[in-house]
């Protein structure tokens, strides 16, 4: 079967920082570890696994920094190579009695999907994303499905995932909403993260695919008296708007915004052009995970808030004297589990399938492209708020792979009524 | 020979083309056959002896009022209020005239055993003066003798307790105003009168009052009423000060009011072509225009700013008069209608003006474009006694850079009211009901107002509500050579050239419409008929 497949070619590695350094993001995409080729189909790890035919694939800022070779060494342990990208998945099921159903893929590989018993803490609390053992268990090392040898990714014809890891899609849901479900899942867990307080005024930094998610949840679930976006291209402050954010402005009017949503004072050097706030947001969403937004968000919180890192971080350079004197609690929110809701808990995707249908979210999916013209997409990723897009995505509907042509043979006809059923999520 | 009198040319095809301001630069531009154009009167003479004027002033007031030297007493409190750095336009060459009134209002004082003396910049909501500006208006034997005492103050709007509440109006209206000012056994005001809106009961009521009095005249609804603001008998603006004004008066607060006025020699000689009308340049005037221009097209913006900023103008006095305030004011506006009024006969569909780099608020500052739009559509167009130049409807066509650039020292607020409230709305009535308050009373711009050189919060509103009769009236307003999305974001329209605007004009007046530009600086009021 086709596939994207990443290898550990340190050369290539290397490569490709040096390109993204010199030209930017994506630019390193022909010399880095990325490479289109023919690939044994994985292997069915176990019992309870399904073979996954991937219908559209998201590319995600991780994804695009590990092209980049920017990702943190933090991460050898927990990924195995080489591997097929792709964590933002609806696709069919290729085989079993439903084969043909749709399915989004939540590809964290926890304690049940390593099939490893007892759970460890996490999973038995329910936060699968802050599993203990994603380096143990019946599969190789890999945090999420896209890191993992053994499991495949969304960029090509197929992949293996756990039956606890499928979500059946209703059929009113289209594949661009049920693409959205894994990011906007990140975006959830991140909003309820922020223990945002009814009335508090908050700060969401950078408005790509997961700022622009965090934004809709953070405005779904939490009840902010000003909910502030800093967004950079004219697409993502049109969506920002759109899902929620009272007001959105440009990086460089970010301190100036914050003191006037505040009101608090600013120390100015200068005389009034502001170089520190005294006061800030209560908690700043930095869905970017740059030095530089980090920076930016230390600068803006107020004295004892909270910085929500969502963006994923690498090696940051950033002076930790204001965390220190202002007492800011700085955290990290990374993928999904189960949420706690005054209402009782929720899975984190249940949420998420709920959201991108009441905010539309896949208005958010910008570009398709087919798998053979991945150097396009991931550039285009790469600068989508530049090109006016958010969301790029592979298209793999008009691929032809063997299974679907089998499955077709085998069952023509056969129409599960999906939205009467239900996979087994629980951990 | 004496000065000719304001001037109406109709534009034939052998006018030259006429000369445009564009802020720190000019535009010479050829204006359609069958145009008019308004020049200002030639500037009249100056007092021969500007210093006996204001002795004799001084000893033979107007109105019901004595002496000064009859109301000075050993013992007693005096103030002695003066207006801004917002006048004069142009800063003065020294001797500024307040420096010469406020001498004389002092030699007075020390002749009668007055001890107990300060001085006060009357900044009501303006940014307080440095000491560089004190010293050019008041000379540096007045700031000298004061500042190092701490008897030379500037009025501090949001100093609770430099602030006295004498009561309300009979229409309801909050007067408050400044306490050392109002408990004074006398309260000298000595105004500079460069516009007939200045002056009179103005002085005090809002140069020495806070917010909570300002806001009764300050706002929307008056401001889109004052028809025009060089005319006080048809502003609610005016009637509003004036009401406030008595009450101050009926309570008890003395004040002898000291206006005088100037000429029109706005520019120093090297820019003498500014105050001649285009077909009479010399040989040196077109010389001097020529040679300006091209060194201006190869100045650095920032550069040109400074070089302007620093041109003093040789303004003489032409009158001086003082005693009790309407009385003077009445004299003050004769005074200055003699040298600014000029007779246009009807109005035009199409009204063009250059604005110059400078306008009251931006003195040693950036025109930002907020005072451009003040500017143009505040001042300029109501300069016009009796109805506008442009007819209800037509169209206001404006040249000036309008960069997008502040001074983040002088215009604080006006940088988030730039960023955050006309990226909203621009209707003047919402912004007043959503946002005034929150600028108002916002305790950063209060701070930065108080401590460092910053126009109050709410400064910026109020640049945006002069506009209000002006885009009540008007059909549309474009603003040519400007930065575009500055000037989009106040809602108007750019344009490339005159050309382009006045064909985009007439998508609004309809074909063949009637022109007229109105050439200031310097400055005029037109009566129109």
């Amino acid at each position: 079967m086709r596939a994207l497949l990443v290898e550990r070619l340190v050369h290539r590695f290397a490569a490709a920082r040096v390109a993204a350094l010199v030209a930017g993001s994506g630019s390193g995409i022909g010399i880095g570890p990325l490479r289109l080729g023919e690939i044994e189909r994985p292997s069915l790890p176990g019992p309870d696994w399904h073979r996954v035919a991937p219908l559209l694939s998201g590319i995600c800022g991780s994804d695009l920094a590990t092209l980049d070779g920017e990702s943190s060494h933090f991460f050898e342990d927990i990924v195995t190579f080489p591997f097929v990208p792709g964590h933002e998945i609806v696709g069919v099921l290729a085989d079993g009695p439903e084969t043909g159903a749709r399915v989004v893929v939540e590809p964290v590989l926890s304690c049940v999907v390593r099939g490893i018993e007892p759970l460890c803490p996490s999973c038995a609390a329910g936060r699968t994303g802050a599993c203990e053992r994603i380096a143990f268990g019946a599969i190789r090392p890999g945090l999420q499905t896209g890191y993992c040898a053994d499991t495949g990714g969304g960029w090509s014809d197929e992949l293996v995932a756990h039956k606890t890891q499928l979500h059946l899609v209703p059929d009113t849901m289209s594949d661009e909403a049920a693409v959205m479900v894994e990011p906007t899942a990140c975006a959830i867990h991140a909003a309820l993260a922020g223990q945002v307080v009814p009335g508090e005024r908050i700060v969401v930094l950078g408005a790509g695919t997961l700022g622009l998610c965090t934004i809709a949840a953070l405005r779904c679930h939490t009840l902010p008296a000003t909910l502030l976006a800093v967004a950079k291209y004219k697409v993502q402050r049109h969506f920002a708007a759109e899902f929620g954010a009272d007001d959105v402005v440009g990086p460089s009017e970010l301190g100036r915004a914050v003191r006037r949503m505040t009101g608090t004072l600013a120390l100015a050097r200068t005389g009034a052009a502001i170089d520190r706030l005294a006061g800030g947001a209560d908690t700043v969403f930095d869905c970017v995970g740059s030095s530089r937004s980090i920076a930016e968000a230390l600068e803006v919180v107020r004295p004892g808030g909270r910085i929500v890192l969502v963006g994923m971080p690498g090696v940051v350079r950033v002076d930790l004297a204001p965390l220190w004197q202002r007492e800011v609690a700085l955290c990290g929110a990374y993928a999904y589990g189960t949420e706690s809701l005054p209402d009782g808990p929720r899975r984190t995707f249940a949420l998420a399938f709920e959201l991108v249908g009441t905010a539309h979210l896949e208005q958010l999916v910008s570009a398709h492209y087919p798998l053979d013209r991945y150097e396009e997409a991931v550039r285009h990723a790469a600068n989508a708020g530049r090109r006016g897009s958010v969301k790029v995505v592979f298209d793999l509907r008009r691929e032809d792979p063997a299974w679907r042509r089998a499955a077709e043979v085998a069952a023509p006809k056969r129409r599960v009524p999906r939205e009467k059923k239900k996979l087994e999520t629980s951990a | 020979m004496s000065p000719r009198p304001g001037f109406v040319l109709e534009v034939d095809r052998s006018t030259p083309p006429t000369l445009f301001w564009h802020g720190e630069g000019f535009r010479f531009e050829q204006l359609p056959a069958g145009s008019r154009v308004v020049y200002p009167p030639e500037s009249l003479d100056g007092l021969a002896d500007p210093d006996a004027a204001i002795r004799h002033a001084l000893e033979h007031p107007v109105g019901d009022s004595a002496p000064l030297s009859a109301l000075l007493r050993p013992g007693m409190r005096l103030t002695i209020a003066f207006d801004d750095v917002s006048l004069p336009l142009p800063p003065m060459r020294r001797p500024d005239m307040r420096q010469r009134v406020v001498e004389a209002v002092l030699d007075a004082a020390a002749a009668a055993g007055v001890d107990d003396v300060v001085l006060i910049a009357a900044l009501a909501l303006h940014r307080r003066m440095t000491d560089d500006e004190l010293r050019q208006a008041l000379g540096d034997r007045v700031f000298d003798a004061f500042a190092p005492h701490g008897l030379l103050l500037q009025h501090d709007a949001e100093d609770p307790d430099a602030l006295v509440h004498l009561g309300l109006t009979d229409k309801g209206e909050d007067v408050e105003i400044n306490r050392r000012a109002a408990e004074s056994d006398l309260l000298v005001y000595v105004n500079i009168n460069l516009s007939a809106m200045d002056g009179g009961h103005k002085s005090v009521a809002t140069g020495l009052a806070s917010y909570r009095s300002l806001k009764h005249h300050h706002n929307v609804r008056t401001l889109q009423h004052s028809r025009s603001l060089m005319d006080r008998h048809h502003s609610e603006m005016h009637s509003s000060n004036w009401r406030m004004g008595r009450l101050i008066k009926n309570a008890g607060v003395k004040i002898f009011q000291i206006e005088s006025t100037l000429n029109l020699d706005m520019f120093p000689s090297q820019f003498g072509f500014l105050q001649k009308r285009e077909w009479e340049w010399s040989l040196a005037d077109r010389a001097g225009f020529h040679s300006t221009r091209l060194a201006l097209d190869h100045t650095p913006p920032r550069l040109a700013r400074q070089i302007f900023q620093s041109m003093l103008s040789p303004y003489a006095p032409t009158s001086v008069q003082a005693g009790e305030v309407e009385a003077v004011h009445d004299l003050t506006l004769e005074n200055l209608h003699r040298q600014q009024l000029v007779a246009v006969e009807g109005q035009t569909d199409i009204l063009t003006m250059g604005l110059p780099y400078l306008c009251p608020y931006n003195v040693n500052s950036i025109m930002n474009p907020l005072l451009v739009a003040c500017l143009g559509l505040g001042y300029f167009f109501n300069l016009y006694r009796g109805r506008p130049l442009v007819r209800e409807g037509g169209v206001c066509i404006i040249s000036h850079p309008t960069p997008w650039a502040f001074n983040p020292v002088h215009h604080p607020s006006y940088i988030d009211f730039f960023e955050q409230v006309l990226a909203d709305t621009t209707d003047m009535f919402e912004i007043e009901q959503r946002y005034e308050q929150k600028f108002a009373t916002d305790p950063w711009y209060i701070h930065l107002y108080r401590t460092s050189y910053a126009y109050h919060g709410v400064h910026p509103l109020y640049m945006w509500y002069w506009c209000a009769h002006a885009l009540d009236y008007l059909g549309g307003v474009i603003i040519v050579g400007g930065d575009r999305a500055a000037v989009r974001r106040m809602g108007f329209k750019p344009a490339s050239t005159l050309a382009d605007a006045l064909e985009m004009a007439e998508d609004v007046v309809g074909r063949g419409p009637s022109i007229t530009h109105l050439h200031a600086p310097p400055l005029l009021v037109a009566d129109v008929s």
